[in-house]
């Protein structure tokens, strides 16, 4: 199908049906009931997950496949951002024209950074997209932000004011970012006892966006370029001495997922039209590397995992605060409740990224793969009980392994 | 005049000199062996050949253009392919991937962005592929993970992805190293197979006589950086000189 083999086919139906179905599926608590506060299917929360999805779907073509680890990523998103704001200053306010500058955008200057940066190899070339990274901040934080020359509107961040020119703006069209007239905020909500659910525009241009990338980075991952950037990984000197140049096909790689990056980040600004220049920090290009990690590098499925985990403990953790700690633990008697509330208290609210440093450590001990090693060694605990299941995976595997089928 | 002319290589690392006024004229099809004991500097005559090293004086003229200051993959689409004296595979790939690799290498150039290419249209390659995976006799192990085989199985693995491109000059360091009789024995076989099969020029630096005496058409000794003679096989049995500096020594 769509030139996918079996396994790969089913896995993409898997994540388009899941994509699909994600308001009903992350709002699985009823409004009002104590666990709603898990629920994660609201719009704004939805459009994270997808767009940061695509960021580490696109990181993984690069680190994953060819093992060049990049921390400084996010300033292709922060690029992107800023080049669809100012499509919306400038031109209108449809997303189209805004996220297609932001991937010209931000595969330029890959195309640049990439370039320099892959000179070098290994922790040199981390460093390098690094101090990329931290001058593009620098740059957009301030030097880039003066009264004679703003491109990036400093501290306040870039955003679009009434009197921005919108040549192409008409009346007829909503006054804030839309796909051909339907404002990404229009949200259908369908309320069934006591559940709610959200169809928001702006999650759906999203997800379809990010169904696409996925089905593009499956392609490339099967493809004989995919190979190649493998074979980078597992042994550059041996594809040097088999006649191939390995700098053009790391650079490709780059440039993919840096276009990616700025993808993700036109999006964000498209949902929100708004960008500032924290967008590019080293925590933002740390976040994406543990994101792919978190889920599993060089796995397809494993970088919108990771994307989506982290993403969503980010916001449940971010929200819990000493009262809710007490209503939890209010079964315990009260020295024991204190007690409880305080030693967790580091780790909700601002703590989440003493949680999520926990987090990354035991999966990196425990589970070098990442998630999708986890489902893989529970998936071999339950295939145990099954023989005859065992023996058609293992069959799916061999084919898996073998590109000419 | 040779196919392959190294004129006055001198090489040196530090206060050593690995390589000193080498001269070598590797013939159109014909299988040259380079002998010598270790340390003789062998391995590092290789990589001058192939842009690993670059001597720090003399030429190296392949097929009548100079390779000195070439990139190894410039160098490997000249057409010259390389066996290493440890197996250099892609470990974390399959058998069938490492191979087809080089095939890609020789019909698409250093180069190609193939992002969006399907395998299933590449039957050509697959078929070429497996073609040499039955010529070294690997064609069941075609989906294995090749850094999980033993040691004889990734030389032949390597020697398969050099043959697959139809190199003019294969360079083979010490292909049977480590190799069990038996194994030898097929290597040996595959080689002179190969040879019969195809015009290929062969340039194989190896340690086992039984191997040398069975395959080469000409033979260099080199000792200490210098070749001391280049002559037939038969001649070089009984040269003195190589008794001394290397058969003598290895007789111990
Ligand atoms: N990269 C290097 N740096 C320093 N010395 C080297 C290097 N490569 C080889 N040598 C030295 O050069 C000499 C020749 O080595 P080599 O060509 O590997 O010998 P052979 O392959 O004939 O056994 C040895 O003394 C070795 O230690
Ligand atoms: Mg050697």
């Amino acid at each position: 199908m769509l030139g996918l083999n079996k396994h790969d086919a089913m896995l993409f139906v898997i994540v388009l049906i899941l994509t699909l179905l994600a308001p009903f599926l992350l709002n699985p608590f009823p409004q009002g009931s104590s666990l709603a506060q898990f629920n994660a299917g609201y719009p704004d929360l939805m459009q994270r997950f997808v767009i940061y999805g695509i960021f580490a779907i696109g990181f993984n073509i690069l680190f994953g496949l060819t093992g060049y680890l990049s921390f400084g990523h996010a300033a292709f998103l922060g690029m992107g951002s800023y080049a669809a704001v100012w499509i919306f200053k400038l031109l209108t306010y449809n997303v189209v024209p805004a996220i297609l500058l932001s991937v010209i955008v931000a595969g330029l200057f890959a195309l640049v950074i990439g370039y320099i940066s892959l000179r070098r190899s290994g922790i040199y070339f981390s460093i390098l997209t690094l101090a990329f990274a931290q001058m593009s901040f620098a740059l957009a934080y301030s030097v880039l932000s003066n009264p004679k020359f703003n491109l990036t509107n400093g501290e306040t961040g870039l955003q679009v004011y009434s009197n921005d020119p919108q040549w192409l703006h008409r009346a007829s069209l909503p006054d804030m970012p839309h796909l051909f007239g339907l404002s990404v905020r229009s949200t259908y909500t369908l309320r069934m006892n006591g559940w709610t659910f959200d169809f928001n525009s702006g999650y759906y241009i999203c997800a379809a966006i990010m169904i696409l990338m996925f089905y593009l980075s499956i392609r490339i991952f099967r493809s004989p370029f995919g190979m190649m950037l493998r074979a980078i990984k597992s042994n550059q000197q041996r594809l040097n001495y088999t006649g191939l140049n390995s700098r053009p096909y790391t650079l490709a790689a780059f440039v993919i997922s840096g276009m990616y990056a700025g993808l993700a980040g036109g999006l964000l600004a498209a949902m929100d039209p708004l960008a500032g220049a924290e967008r590019m920090q080293w925590t933002a290009s740390g976040e994406v590397v543990l994101m792919t990690i978190l889920g599993g590098a060089g796995t397809l499925i494993g970088p919108v995992l990771g994307a989506g985990f982290i993403k969503y403990f980010e916001n449940i953790f971010s929200k819990i605060n000493d009262n809710v700690l007490h209503q939890w633990f209010a079964f315990l008697p009260d020295g024991m409740e204190d007690l409880m509330v305080t030693i967790v208290h580091p780790f909700i609210g601002k703590g989440w990224n003493l949680t999520l440093g926990l987090l990354f450590m035991i999966v990196v001990i425990f589970l070098p793969g990442g998630l999708v090693e986890g489902g893989q060694r529970v998936g071999r605990v339950f295939r145990r009980r099954d023989r005859k299941a065992s023996g058609a995976e293992a069959e799916a595997a061999r084919q898996r392994r073998t590109p000419a089928e | 005049m040779g196919i392959l002319e190294v004129k006055g290589v001198n090489k040196r690392f530090g206060g050593l000199k690995a390589l000193s006024d080498v001269n070598l004229s590797v013939r159109e099809n014909t299988v040259h062996a380079i002998i010598g004991p270790n340390g003789a500097g062998k391995s590092t005559l290789l990589n001058c050949l192939v842009g690993k090293l670059i001597p720090d004086t003399g030429s190296v003229m392949f097929d009548g253009q100079s390779v000195l200051g070439r990139k190894p993959h410039e160098i490997n689409q000249m057409g010259i392919s390389r066996v290493f004296q440890t197996p250099e595979i892609f470990g974390d790939l399959t058998v069938m991937e490492n191979i087809l690799i080089p095939c890609f290498a020789r019909r698409d150039g250093a180069f190609r962005l193939h992002a969006f290419e399907n395998f299933a249209h590449e039957k050509d390659l697959v078929e070429k592929a497996e073609a040499i995976l039955v010529d070294v006799n690997m064609i069941d192990k075609r989906n294995m993970h090749s850094a999980s085989m033993s040691r004889g199985d990734k030389r032949r693995l390597e020697m398969a992805m050099c043959l697959v491109q139809e190199p003019k000059l294969l360079l083979l360091d010490e292909p049977t190293a480590g190799m069990a009789r038996a194994d030898t024995n097929n290597t040996i076989d595959l080689l002179r197979d190969i040879k019969s099969k195809r015009d290929i020029t062969m340039c194989i630096i190896e340690h086992d006589m039984h191997v040398v005496f069975s395959l080469a058409d000409r033979i260099t000794v080199l000792a200490q950086g210098t070749p001391l003679v280049e002559d037939e096989p038969e001649n070089i049995k009984g040269n003195p000189k190589v008794q001394e500096a290397y058969l003598g020594e290895a007789a111990h």
